[in-house]
């Protein structure tokens, strides 16, 4: 069952995180810090599609992570998740452009690989 | 004086993606930190589908931290995703695997092994590697920058 969880963590969540991201890019970065500024800034997200998609896949990726957390250890149930790290990297590369560059392939190669060591 | 605005000037962009990582990666290790403490100790939520019991523990002090605190992770890490690359967010906020099993430690009393030091070891390392390249790679509209 900890696996099917841990798949309900994994997918979703990165299906969402590159939702989110494609949302905020195209949102454009938060300059104006005032009150006002803030709340025009949180309507303009919860009027964005990507967002708006994202956001049911992270919710589910959240719950799974819940019962995930609440069925296991800290030390098996953060760590489980590290190949959606390989996975959102290659889907940054290739959906979203992002430039991936050696550094960023080998820092997240090293943080999956770490992650990994963790929960063992 | 001076000096110190032409070093805020210069690295401004590392200076505010370093501060908004920290604070996705504060608000993830403790949240997680919460919530365990709620599920397992507070809540005694147990293995199942069953969705009442999750629906139960919302009520619990600790779950209810927890939640807020993976809220403020949500919307602080979609603030950063808006001028950062995923892969980029990625590595860096991954950091918080390391407060994580640092709160294991220091509050749940669990055992850290020499294993355990050698994951650590390499997500600094791998945080390293990452967190000086470019933050930002693509354009408003999706594209790549140069």
């Amino acid at each position: 069952m900890r696996w099917i969880l841990v798949a309900l963590v994994v997918v979703p969540g990165t299906i969402g995180d590159v939702l989110n991201s494609a949302g905020m890019k195209r949102q454009g970065e938060l300059t104006d810090w005032s009150l006002h500024g803030l709340l025009r800034y949180a309507g303009a997200i919860a009027r964005n599609w990507y967002i708006l998609v994202g956001l049911p896949a992270m919710a589910l990726s959240f719950f799974a992570l819940m019962a995930l957390l609440s069925t296991t250890t800290l030390a098996f149930a953060v760590p489980a998740t590290a190949s959606s790290y390989i996975l959102e990297t290659a889907m940054a590369k290739y959906l979203l452009k992002e430039k991936v560059d050696w550094h960023r392939w080998a820092g997240t190669i090293l943080v999956a690989i770490g992650v990994i060591l963790l929960a063992v | 004086m001076k000096k110190y605005y032409l070093f805020l000037k210069k690295h401004h962009l590392l200076i505010k993606t370093v501060i908004a990582s920290l604070v996705v990666m504060a608000t993830n290790a403790f949240g997680n930190y919460a919530l365990k403490l709620g599920l397992s100790n507070g809540a005694g939520v147990k293995a199942s589908w069953a969705p009442v019991q999750y629906i139960r523990a919302l009520g619990h002090p600790w779950v209810i931290a927890g939640v807020l605190l993976m809220l403020g992770w949500f919307l602080s890490r979609l603030v950063l995703l808006s001028w950062a690359d995923l892969s980029y967010v990625l590595p860096v906020t991954s950091f918080s695997y390391v407060l994580s099993a640092l709160l294991g430690v220091l509050w749940l009393g669990e055992a850290v092994s020499g294993v355990h030091w050698g994951g650590i070891s390499l997500i600094t390392i791998g945080v390293a590697f990452t967190i000086f390249t470019r933050p930002g790679t693509t354009t408003r509209n999706g594209s790549r920058s140069e």
